[in-house]
């Protein structure tokens, strides 16, 4: 049974440019996945990296390590901007899974569900790939290319997420809407970011998950929004619509899901603007 | 290269432990199988159900999801190595509360709780709930859970037990818990002898398929330590298993054809470690895929795929109660309403997933695992493995949750062939995936009905059709066949009747009990069609309901003049919470757009026991040489509280302290046979054969005193005493000649409950008893979303007498979170929904209060007066949410679960 759990980075880097080996951090999808008995190996852990666990500030942004677990977010003291991302990581799951579930796995997963992807993406978030040869930085929505698929490349890990600066701006706000309270895989999720300046919103990120094969953007409904007043019924279910591709599943029709995701938007614009959803 | 040291340590109760396993092994597993803590459950291996919940460096984890090398160097509490003086205080709470029912998913609970009240010794409920969210319990209901971990340090002390005669009526903790909260207590799999074999399953990837064989000893001297692999030739008896004799159908390891997804082809046997490692898809078995069918439209249509020869048109069974010309009365009525529903599979999702271990104790074959039926799995195990009946005896484990599902065999005629084909002791252990695969489902039901009434509101006449999809064998189909026309009615009197019901076969799971044998599906049809007959005929949904409920003396569509009818009671008990919540609607529906408020009401009555057949228990109980009183309680107590209920009503029918009872059993060496955990049978009918056993004990006790029926009987060591206050006799026990079952007194007494058969109309006396009630939803929903939440549930039911008010609260809250469920999330769908997070049962966020009102009309057969209450709670729960979900936002459900996206499109069909 081939097993790394190494101390170092470099060491963990070494490792997976050699060896073609099953990245293990929170396993709270790993283990799901199989009915055995023991992760299905090689593996490497890398869940000894204590240099990739936690947040920091940097000049040009925030930067949150691969192992970051989501009550590591829940417990982190982050400007408003990252609330929607917070309230996120109060979701996922329950306590247990939030306790290992790290924010870099969640990623790698890549699940059309993934809690943590709206979020990240209305933060304009970046992600950060080692290999034993250097390193690189993608946007989030050019890394995850589809359900279950990455732009992870053989020998590369993800090490972090960036935030830059130019997005910690405004306050932000996530829903999810499930069949039941807590343990739920989402029918539709929405996260929004939004900044007002003298009343007028003067920049604002809003995205959806659960309603395509990955989490989207939606920069017509968010310019839409930018430059007046803040107005949540400028959120139409037609422009919502037009920015997903959701599918029929055992927790919801793919109509339902357009018109639920238009629905959260509204509301959590609302919320953001304290002001009634029409 | 720095990798990660093995031998790994890690910190358990203060001692730092050795692993030896893998660095990749489940945490789970390293403490249970190397460590023997099995306070540490496996529910699913997936997170999905938190019974494995544990503490590592003082917050909890699900420890089936941590590779074992992540916690080295780490502390990790179980139930087991907690050493706070909390855990004491949560004990008793949880003890005083009754917030243990079956227990498997307790350990998981506490664990979680004293995480949360290490830090918070004073928590609101929503703290609870935040803290428990990741942890499912299916019998509790979760309410109990919540006011225990409120209360866990104001410190209960337990209340001394009732003095002799005063058992009944009174809370006692359940007799059975300490096991329960301190995790010792043995679940299927918790015990196997030393160096057990461990057996898995190969079973068909296909809904319909023929198969054949590779080279099995091949293959199996290709896998060192495989020590055998058994098939349908290797079953020695007659290989055909069911619930009901003549039409037994289920084989154990099917023979060429597999009839559903799941079904079972072959067995591998071998060293717990290498059968563990073993990749089952290498085994060598080829299918031919058939045409096969999974609903009961496709099962019933011309052409479907036949599943057994001898039942043409894939029909099992079909049921039929007629009384009056039902269609003449409804042409004739002034209001009709009619409408169909279809409801889906329904997993039971107990928390424990089948498991058991068997060895040979001389050449009799011992299996004990978790089981409703204990007889039955005797018989029906003896059958397949071709032995005498009193070669196979069955320990009955701890059950982790049943509700019906465990009453089919499931592993014990697999460990029984693996032991007698091996010679060794074997133990299996169904992961999630299999157990929700092979174990049984609610019947998915397609009703159609219509029901009449007279321009004063009296219901006229009704007629049901219900198809029933009873899957690839018949296990309860028949059952649910029969049971549903008797009771499709509801308990309202219906002049005019003709209800009639078919089990379709399919290549769906194989549908047998679940709680309500098809009753509830029924209730759904007829609850919610009362609603629209109220609506025709201008008057109030309860006040239509109270004016139609049976009463003392009136005949009920079978013809049986009923007696002690206790649903007018339960509705009148309604009728100030249904007023009061119509007001609070409306208050809040003026000021709220979005989110509107409804409230629904739903009844039911069911008859407890079989329909119309024997269905006797016999209890056995003895007084020993020392004074002690041993009660051999043969009914297995699922977590029901059985093992409590039928000790009281012993107790107080023997006249003694029920603190001198020692409970016996259940096993088939030991106890006389108590019959099945189903058909909410056991305190009636094993309670009257306790109360029977009892009262002919106290007598042979009393007739060598010379004192009358008012003696009062203490027993002390060796010595009973009885005195009526002013006489006194006493009898050295230790002097007398002990019987061969070494007791000093003892009866056995035998109860079978009067019924009679049914004709061809479904005339007759299918029940000697029936319980009823009613209960109210509160509910909101947001019409935008389609969302539900229920906010509150009025449960007013007739007991009877209440032996045990703690435990019957308990049954009440749980089977209103199964209600709750079937009504709004819970569908099966096989092949797709196998595991716990697609399949969803309600979490402790998802339980509204319960406010129970006990209803005490004593019935002339119960014993002391009780009825059945297990299967009446769960019935109106889902049409009283389904009819409050209508009046919030007039969405009219007609397919189950009331998903949001199916409520908002019912709501704009209804629009």
């Amino acid at each position: 049974m081939h097993y790394l759990r190494p101390d170092t980075l470099h060491d963990a880097l070494a490792a997976l440019q050699s060896t073609d080996l099953c990245i293990a951090a929170g396993c709270t999808d790993l283990f799901p996945a199989t009915q055995a008995r023991r992760l299905p190996g090689p593996v490497l852990d890398i869940s000894g990296l204590a240099e990739l666990r936690g947040i920091s500030r940097s000049t040009d942004g925030w930067k949150i390590g691969a192992n970051t677990t989501w009550s590591d977010l829940v417990r982190a003291e982050l400007p408003p901007a990252f609330r929607g991302l917070q309230l996120a990581a109060r979701e996922v799951g329950a306590k247990q899974i939030q306790n290992r579930g790290t924010i870099a796995g969640n990623l790698c997963n890549a699940s059309p569900a993934a809690d943590g992807v709206p979020p990240l993406l209305t933060l304009d978030a970046e992600v950060e790939l080692s290999s034993a040869d250097g390193g690189r930085k993608l946007p989030l929505g050019n890394f995850l290319t589809g359900p279950r698929q990455t732009a992870l490349r053989k020998g590369e890990m993800v090490t972090a997420i960036h935030v830059p600066e130019t997005a910690v701006r405004g306050e932000a706000d996530f829903l999810k809407l499930g069949a039941r309270a807590y343990l739920v895989i989402s029918i539709a999720m929405c996260a929004a970011r939004i900044e007002i300046i003298d009343n007028h919103v003067t920049d604002a990120a809003l995205a959806v998950g659960s309603c395509g094969p990955v989490a989207a953007r939606l920069s017509e409904v968010e310019a839409a929004l930018t430059g007046r007043p803040l107005d949540p019924a400028l959120i139409t279910d037609a422009a919502v619509s037009a920015a997903l591709s959701p599918i029929d599943d055992v927790r919801a029709d793919a109509d339902y899901r357009a018109r639920a995701a238009a629905e959260l938007l509204r509301r959590s614009v609302a919320r953001l603007g304290r002001v009634e959803a029409a | 290269m720095n990798i990660q040291p093995i031998p790994l340590f890690l910190t358990v109760a203060g001692e730092k432990r050795l692993v030896t396993s893998d660095p990749g092994r489940r945490l789970s597993e390293v403490l249970r199988e190397e460590m023997g803590l099995k306070s540490v459950k496996v529910g699913c291996d997936a997170g999905d159900c938190g019974a494995c919940t544990v503490l590592v460096d003082g917050a909890q984890h699900c420890a089936c999801l941590i590779p074992v090398a992540q916690v080295a160097g780490c502390t990790v509490e179980t139930l087991e190595s907690v050493e706070d003086d909390l855990l004491c205080s949560l004990q008793e709470a949880f003890l005083e509360h009754g917030a243990a029912q079956c227990g498997i998913c307790t350990p998981g609970i506490m664990m979680a709780a004293l995480e949360l009240l290490r830090g918070t010794p004073q928590p609101v409920a929503a703290q609870v709930e935040d803290t428990l969210g990741g942890v499912l319990c299916r019998c509790t209901g979760y309410r109990k859970i919540i006011s225990a971990v409120m209360a866990a340090t104001a410190g209960a002390t337990p209340a001394p037990l009732p003095d002799a005669g005063e058992a009944v009526g009174r809370p006692i903790r359940r007799l059975d818990g300490q096991a329960k909260v301190s995790g010792a207590e043995v679940f299927g799999a918790d015990f196997a002898p030393q160096d057990a074999l461990l057996v898995r399953v190969v079973r068909s990837p296909h809904f319909h398929a023929t198969f054949s064989f590779g080279d099995l000893d091949d293959w199996a001297a290709a896998h060192p330590g495989a020590v055998a692999v058994l098939t349908s030739d290797d079953v020695p008896g007659e290989n055909r298993f069911g619930v009901i004799p003549h039409l037994a159908d289920q084989p154990a390891l099917a023979e060429g054809r597999a009839r559903f997804l799941g079904e079972a082809v072959a067995l591998v046997v071998g060293q717990a470690d290498a059968i563990e490692r073993l990749d089952l898809s290498t085994f060598p078995v080829t299918w031919a895929p058939l045409d096969h069918s999974v609903t009961q439209a496709e099962g019933a249509a011309s052409g479907a795929a036949q599943l057994h020869a001898d039942r043409p048109d894939n029909t099992l069974i079909c049921g039929r109660v007629v009384t009056g010309d039902a269609e003449t009365a409804l042409a004739r009525s002034a209001h009709v309403v009619s409408g169909r529903f279809q409801t889906g599979y329904v997993e039971h999702a107990y928390i424990e997933p089948e498991a058991g271990a068997a060895w040979l104790d001389g050449d009799q074959l011992v299996i004990q695992a978790c089981t409703q039926a204990p007889v039955m799995d005797q018989e029906e195990t003896a059958k397949v493995l071709g032995l005498p009946m009193e070669r196979v005896r069955i320990i009955p484990s701890a059950a982790g949750g049943g509700f019906g599902a465990k009453l089919d065999l499931s592993v014990q005629p697999l460990l029984g062939l693996a032991v007698l084909k091996t010679g060794q002791p074997c133990r299996m252990v169904f992961s999630r995936s299999e157990s929700m695969q092979a174990s049984t489902k609610r019947h998915p039901s397609t009703m159609e009905a219509a029901i009449g009434a007279d321009e004063t509101g009296r219901i006229t006449a009704m007629t049901f059709h219900g198809d029933f999809n009873t899957g690839a064998y018949a296990s309860w189909g028949p059952t649910v066949a029969t049971r549903v026309p008797v009771h499709a009615s509801g308990p309202y009197l219906t002049p005019a009747y003709a209800a009639t019901s078919r089990a379709v076969h399919t290549n769906g799971p194989v549908s047998g009990a679940f709680r309500g044998f098809g009753v509830p599906q029924a209730a759904i049809c007829q609850e919610m069609l009362y609603d629209d007959l109220a609506s025709a005929c201008g008057l109030d949904r309860l006040a239509f309901r109270r004016l139609n409920a049976l009463k003392d003396g009136e005949k009920s569509p079978s013809g049986q003049v009923l007696v002690s009818v206790g649903i007018e009671a339960c509705l009148d008990a309604l009728k100030s919470h249904w007023d009061r919540a119509g007001a609070e609607a409306r208050a809040f529906n003026a000021t709220s757009d979005t989110v509107k408020r409804g409230i629904g009401v739903a009844s039911c009555w069911y008859g407890c026991g079989n329909t119309a057949l024997p269905n006797p228990s016999t209890i056995r109980i003895g007084i020993t040489p020392e004074g002690r009183v041993r009660l051999h309680q043969g009914a297995t107590d699922i977590g029901q509280g059985s093992n409590t209920v039928i000790a009281q009503l012993a107790a107080d029918a023997l006249g003694v302290a029920i603190a001198d009872i020692d409970l016996v059993g259940p096993d088939t060496a030991l106890t006389p046979d108590c019959g099945k955990t189903s058909a909410s049978r056991q305190t009636f009918i094993t309670g009257k054969a306790a109360v029977k056993a009892g009262e002919v004990l106290r007598a042979a006790i009393l007739r060598q005193t010379n004192l009358d029926d008012r003696a009062r009987i203490t027993l002390g060591a060796g010595l009973l005493t009885a005195t009526d206050g002013i006489n006194r006799s006493e009898i050295h026990l230790a002097g007398l000649e002990p019987d061969a079952n070494g007791y000093v007194f003892a009866a056995e007494e035998t109860y079978d409950p009067p019924t009679s058969a049914l004709d061809g109309d479904g005339q007759g006396i299918p029940y000697a008893l029936y319980g009823y009630g009613a209960q109210m939803a509160e509910v909101e929903v947001d019409l935008k979303l389609g969302t539900t939440r229920v906010i509150r549930m009025t449960a007013a039911h007739d007991l009877g007498r209440v032996i045990n008010p703690v435990l019957a609260e308990g049954q009440i809250e749980g089977g209103i979170a199964q209600g709750l469920g079937l009504a709004l999330m819970e569908e099966f769908i096989p092949g797709r929904t196998e595991n716990l997070h697609d399949y969803l049962i309600p979490t402790i966020g998802d339980m509204p209060e319960v406010v129970s009102i006990l209803i005490e009309k004593p019935d002339p057969e119960g014993p002391m007066g009780a009825r059945g209450l297990g299967e009446h709670v769960l019935i109106p729960t889902a049409p009283a949410i389904l009819n409050a979900v209508r009046d919030a936002s007039g969405a009219r459900i007609t397919r189950l679960p009331a998903l949001p996206h199916r409520v908002l499109a019912a709501m704009r069909d209804t629009s």
